[in-house]
């Protein structure tokens, strides 16, 4: 064996041993340096090869360039398993404490009020009915009056009335509407029939107790068409509380009753239950009154000029608070205007509680 | 209206109980609120005999009583000062529910002694007022008696709410002649004939109102002198009656009257003739007149009001309560029976404007039978002659009694068309027959003529609802409404989905959904932007007495709450009108939302701070952006209105148009409404974002390709604190021109190291070309123009590079 040779056998020997001895990568890259870097024994080494005789040039070469690619495969085997160690290490080091609380989101919530009629109108877009609306402040005339409600009608002194200071043509004081009734005329007078909307909106009454705010939310419907009865209004309403309270088995009547813009005009009970203090509508010993409805008073279908012989049609209006009240165990109807951030969170729903009948109304 | 079944089948042969007739009355539009069974409620309580009273041994005022009763001997602790040995009482066993109080009655050890069971007075059987001392009966009674029946007390007792266009129902005949129409049983109207006269007549009677107006305001007035009777208590039939009905018997007289308003809607008045001075005229009364009522009170009048006058002026408010200075006493012999139809308009605003409920107004105001005027006036003379004696001069009748019926033609084929059923010629005869109606002609077209007493009944609509109402809406078969598309169509306008993505972006920003009122604090509305507020003329209260201009009062009077009730921060929003005038349409939809206290509650994560104007700003950008805003597009101009903080807030502007405004709130506004705690807020008018334009299709325009790297060069400008950084990332992005991608702001600091006066703002600037790769010649060329225009401009400096 050559000189060369047994130099080559020496490094390589004393470099593997270096490269398997090299505990972090800091001292393996001086290994490296030390053998292959530009100064480093091995490339020092082939570069002699060119001083040799020619004889040994061949068979020496071509062995530096083995101990070479032998040296950087050790190298690169070894800097893998030094990387896999330290990560290793890393990894055993690295401890967070996971019980930390994470980092807030905004909890936002929209009001139950909001919800219920998203879920109203849900419902009644199903069966045909668009949205109509229409102000607060109202005149005497759509109030009352068109809705076959005279002056001294004794329905005026069941609806208590906010009036303004401020007055219509006729001298009269404007007034906040005490129901969403006059919907129906506005929508009436402006359009031609047939007729299917709901109108949504706040409403007013002088009354400040345990069960009643001067401020609430109602629901009017209107159905005016050449051919609906009370027939349709008994299957209307009752698929829409069916649907609303999402059971099938909720009982429902109708009863006799009075409205002035009605005849005949009805009230609809569902049936309810007391359990432990909380009214449960479903199946039970008891009924509730939830809306009032009939058809369409012939003399308000005159007063928006539609001859009576040919168009008819039911009316029919429900308090939003109080269905909200129903379906979600809300006990007072005082605190949905309180603001209270504790009922809001309780009470509200997600943003991304987006009521469909496809999807569901609620969760 | 109450009533009692033994009442109710005076005028109605039945054997229904009263679970059916409350059932069937509710049914067809007589709505029972309640079914109260006196005996039912009683039940537990009998009569007992107290054996002997004697003191107790250390209580003054407490007697022990030996009281036998039904349920053996006890020995009672009673307090009541008539406790005493011999007298019969009512006996409350333990266990018994007391109806005052609802308590059950237990043993008790009262001052060392057990008492055993109690000796009950009225009040506490809710039975009567009175509570001085324990129930006396009159003896002998047979020990266990059951408490109703020593009582006296008529059961069951119906209570209706009679709906307003139902006068007739008002007098228990017309409720059992709509039972009999329902085929409960047979309606036997009461037989009432006439009582002749004897001797002379009582005073003369004007009508004294305005020319043609006498016939509305007083169509008919019956006055009946009965001479020789003798008033006293009436008997326990009839005092048991009233009292079941809520009614205090008071006399004979009185309690007839009464009874005859109850049992047939017709409301009467009796006058001491003795009493009354000269004729009896019937007018307007003039202001300045005043009456003291029977009630002891004393009334103003007003022009118009309806009265009864003698010589010495008004003597009873008509239709309504009669005077004190005519009214009968037990020792009245001659009696004046008043008979009369009042204009009911009249009366119900009298008695509105007067505070004044009878159960005579409720009766005058819905509307009497004017055919019941001389029969009702014939039956309370009888009836007077049974219980008082006497004799019964002619009636003075001033006026006639209105004959007017109302008739019109019914088709019946209106009841398919509108009741959705059909009925048999038969049954639309029998059911309208029963309910009084008159009927000619027929199958297909009826002539049909309206009872006097259904002045409500109008047209055809109304047999309609007479038809269905008897025959039962439960019968009504229902049908289901259906629509007309396969796939529902879009329902909601782009302003109403507006508003729904309003309300979710808002709560998707944190805040939670408040309603508030409509109306606040005239002074609230002053100081949020209506100098001349929308005042109501009768709030229900002066705290609510305006129609609100901004939604920020209430919200921010729901954060005060919130604040005391110790929820020390919170984030609330609204979505509703608020209102510029006070006509209708003068409305707008508005948001508004505000925070108060810290950002966020004290977390491990983030330090505590307190919300500022940039949250609001925040919430605003973030809700437009999600209503459709190009928000890098907005211009912020500090023109903020007067409510918020002048250096912490602004409008926030799409070219010239006004959008929204956010900022801190007033500090004094805060001290208004007694916050302590910094609040920021933002509002804006649904109307006034830009409108979506109407789009064919839904296609997007294409992703711009990038397929070239960007480069990113950060600046670190130095400024005078005045310059604002919304100024600086213009001029950076104008600087940069084309090839800017994105410009964003990611530090601002003063202090060390940075000049006094001046501020750092550190902003990175993202380029890039859509064709090729930026050269570094191109990226300097850029850099360099942004530092000169920044410097050129602003006067900026970039940090370091001084």
């Amino acid at each position: 064996m050559s000189e060369a040779r047994r130099q080559v056998e020496e490094l390589r020997e004393r470099f593997l041993a270096a490269v398997q001895a090299a505990a972090d990568s800091e001292s393996l890259e001086r290994v490296r340096v030390e053998a292959l870097g530009r100064r480093g024994r091995v490339t020092e080494l082939a570069k002699g090869v060119g001083r040799l005789p020619p004889e040994q040039r061949r068979e020496v070469g071509q062995a530096v360039n083995a101990l070479k690619r032998e040296l950087e495969a050790a190298i690169r085997a070894r800097r893998e398993v030094l990387a896999r160690e330290a990560l290793e290490r890393r990894l055993r080091e690295e401890r967070l404490d996971v019980t930390l609380p994470p980092r807030e989101r905004p909890e936002g919530r929209l009001h139950p009020v909001s919800h219920v009629l998203d879920e109203i109108v849900a419902i009644f877009a199903d069966m045909g009915f668009a949205v109509a609306e229409g102000p607060d402040v109202e005149d005497d005339f759509h109030n009352f009056t068109a809705l076959n409600i005279p002056p001294a009608h004794p329905a005026r002194q069941m609806q208590d009335t906010f009036f303004l200071e401020t007055t219509d043509a006729q001298g009269e004081p404007y007034l906040l509407r005490t129901h969403t009734s006059p919907v129906q005329i506005r929508t009436m007078e402006a359009g031609r029939p047939p007729f299917r909307i709901i109108a949504p909106g706040r409403v007013y009454r002088r009354d400040y107790d345990m069960t009643h705010t001067p401020m609430f939310h109602q629901v009017e419907g209107l159905l005016i068409d050449r051919r609906t009865h009370m027939g349709h209004l008994k299957g209307c309403l009752v698929d829409f509380v069916r649907a609303f309270f999402e059971r099938d088995d909720i009982p429902v009547r109708f009863r006799p009753s009075y409205f002035p813009f009605t005849e005949p005009s009805a009230e609809m009970d569902v049936g309810c239950r007391r359990s432990q203090g909380q009214l449960v509508v479903g199946a039970g010993d008891d009924w509730l009154e939830v809306l009032g409805c009939g058809m369409v008073h012939p003399k308000v279908l005159e007063m928006v000029g539609l001859d009576p012989d040919v168009w008819q049609g039911f009316a029919f209006g429900l308090g939003v608070d109080r269905f909200a009240m129903l379906k979600y165990g809300i006990p007072d109807l005082r605190t949905f205007f309180e603001a209270d951030l504790r009922w809001l969170r309780h009470y509200g729903f997600l943003p991304l509680d987006v009521p469909t009948t496809f999807a569901g109304l609620s969760r | 209206m109450k009533f009692t079944l033994p009442w109710l089948r005076e005028h109605l042969a039945t054997d229904a109980d009263a679970t059916a007739i409350a059932h069937t009355l509710t049914m067809i539009g007589l709505e029972v609120e309640a079914v109260a069974d006196p005996a039912e409620r009683l039940a537990p309580f009998t009569v007992a005999y107290v054996e002997a009273c004697e003191p107790h041994p250390n209580a003054d005022r407490l007697k022990l009583c030996t009281v036998r009763t039904r349920h053996g001997t006890f020995r009672v602790v009673c307090g009541a000062p008539n406790a005493r040995a011999g007298i019969y009482g009512i006996f409350a066993p333990e266990g018994a529910v007391i109806p005052a109080t609802g308590q059950v009655l237990k043993r008790a050890v009262i001052r060392g002694v057990e008492s055993c069971g109690m000796l009950c007075s009225a009040h506490e059987l809710g039975v009567g007022e009175d509570h001085s001392g324990i129930i006396e009966l009159e003896g002998p009674w047979e020990i266990g008696t059951p408490a109703a029946v020593a009582l006296g007390l008529e059961g069951p007792v119906f209570d209706v709410a009679v709906t307003p266009n139902r006068a007739d129902c008002f007098g228990v005949q017309g409720i059992a002649r709509d039972l009999g129409a329902a085929g409960l049983g047979t309606f036997r109207p009461r037989e009432i004939h006439d009582v002749p006269s004897v001797g002379r007549p009582g005073p003369a009677i004007h009508r004294a109102f305005p020319a043609g107006e006498e016939e509305v305001a007083c169509p008919v007035f019956v006055g009946r002198i009965i001479r020789g009777v003798r008033n006293r208590p009436s008997p326990a039939w009839l005092q048991r009656r009233l009292r079941a009905v809520g009614l205090r018997p008071i006399s004979a007289l009185v309690d007839i009257t009464n009874y005859v308003m109850f049992d047939l809607c017709r409301p009467l008045h009796v006058f001491d003739a003795a009493k009354i001075r000269g004729d009896l005229v019937l007018r307007y009364a003039r202001r300045g007149e005043r009456l003291v009522a029977l009630d002891g009170r004393t009334y103003e009048l007003e022009d118009g009001d309806i009265v009864i006058c003698d010589d010495t002026g008004p003597i009873s408010l008509a239709g309504i309560m009669g005077g004190e200075s005519t009214g009968v006493t037990e020792e009245t012999t001659d009696v004046l029976l008043e008979v009369a139809i009042f204009d009911p308009v009249r009366i119900a605003r009298t008695g509105r404007r007067l505070g004044l409920e009878s159960d005579a107004r409720t009766r005058f105001e819905r509307g009497l039978d004017p055919a019941m005027v001389m029969p009702g006036c014939e039956y309370a003379t009888r009836l007077i002659l049974e219980l008082c004696g006497g004799e019964p001069g002619p009636a003075v009748v001033a006026g006639r009694v209105p004959q007017e019926r109302r008739a019109f033609d019914f088709r019946t084929s209106q009841l398919p068309r509108l009741g959705g059923i059909s009925l048999e010629p038969a049954e639309i005869e029998r059911i309208l027959r029963a309910l009084g109606f008159e009927l000619a002609g027929g199958p297909e077209v009826y002539r049909i003529t309206v009872p006097s007493w259904r002045r409500d009944v109008e047209g055809e609509a109304c047999i309609v609802e007479e038809l269905t109402r008897i025959h039962g809406f439960d019968r009504i078969p229902p049908v289901p409404v259906t629509r007309v598309e396969a796939v529902s169509p879009v329902r909601l306008t782009p302003a109403q989905r507006l508003r729904a993505d309003a309300r979710r972006a808002a709560a998707a920003q944190g805040l939670l959904e408040a309603v508030t009122w409509s109306f606040i604090p005239a002074e609230h509305a002053q100081r949020f932007g209506a100098p001349q507020p929308v005042r109501l003329r009768n709030p229900i209260s002066a705290e609510l007495d305006a129609l609100r201009p901004s939604l920020l009062p209430g919200l921010l009077q729901a954060a005060a709450r919130n604040l005391a009730r110790k929820h020390e921060r919170g984030a609330l929003f609204e979505l509703g009108p608020r209102f510029l005038e006070g006509r209708p349409g003068a409305q707008r939809t508005t948001l508004a939302g505000l925070r108060f206290g810290d950002f966020a509650p004290r977390h491990w994560s983030e330090p505590k701070r307190p919300v500022d104007a940039l949250d609001a700003k925040s919430d605003l950008y973030a809700i437009l952006r999600d209503l459709g805003v190009r928000t890098e597009a907005l211009s912020v101009r500090r023109e903020a209105p007067a409510w918020y903080h002048p250096g912490r807030s602004a409008v926030v502007a799409l070219g010239q148009r006004v959008l929204a405004a956010f900022g801190e709130i007033h500090p004094l506004i805060l001290e208004r409404f007694e916050i302590e705690v910094p609040v920021c807020a933002f509002e804006f008018d649904l109307e006034d974002l830009p409108q979506p334009k109407a789009r064919k299709g839904r296609t997007r325009p294409p992703l711009e390709p990038l397929p070239y790297p960007p480069a990113e060069r950060d600046f670190a400008f130095l400024v005078d604190q005045s310059v604002a950084a919304g100024e600086l990332l213009e001029v950076v992005r104008r600087a940069g021109g084309r090839l800017v991608r994105e410009v964003r702001l990611f530090d601002v600091y003063a202090g060390k190291g940075v000049p006094a006066g001046k501020k750092s703002l550190a902003v990175a600037v993202r380029l890039q070309a859509p064709d090729r790769t930026l050269t570094e010649a191109e990226i300097e060329r850029v850099a360099t123009h942004i530092v000169e225009e920044a410097a050129r401009r602003l006067g900026a400096v970039l940090r370091g590079a001084s």
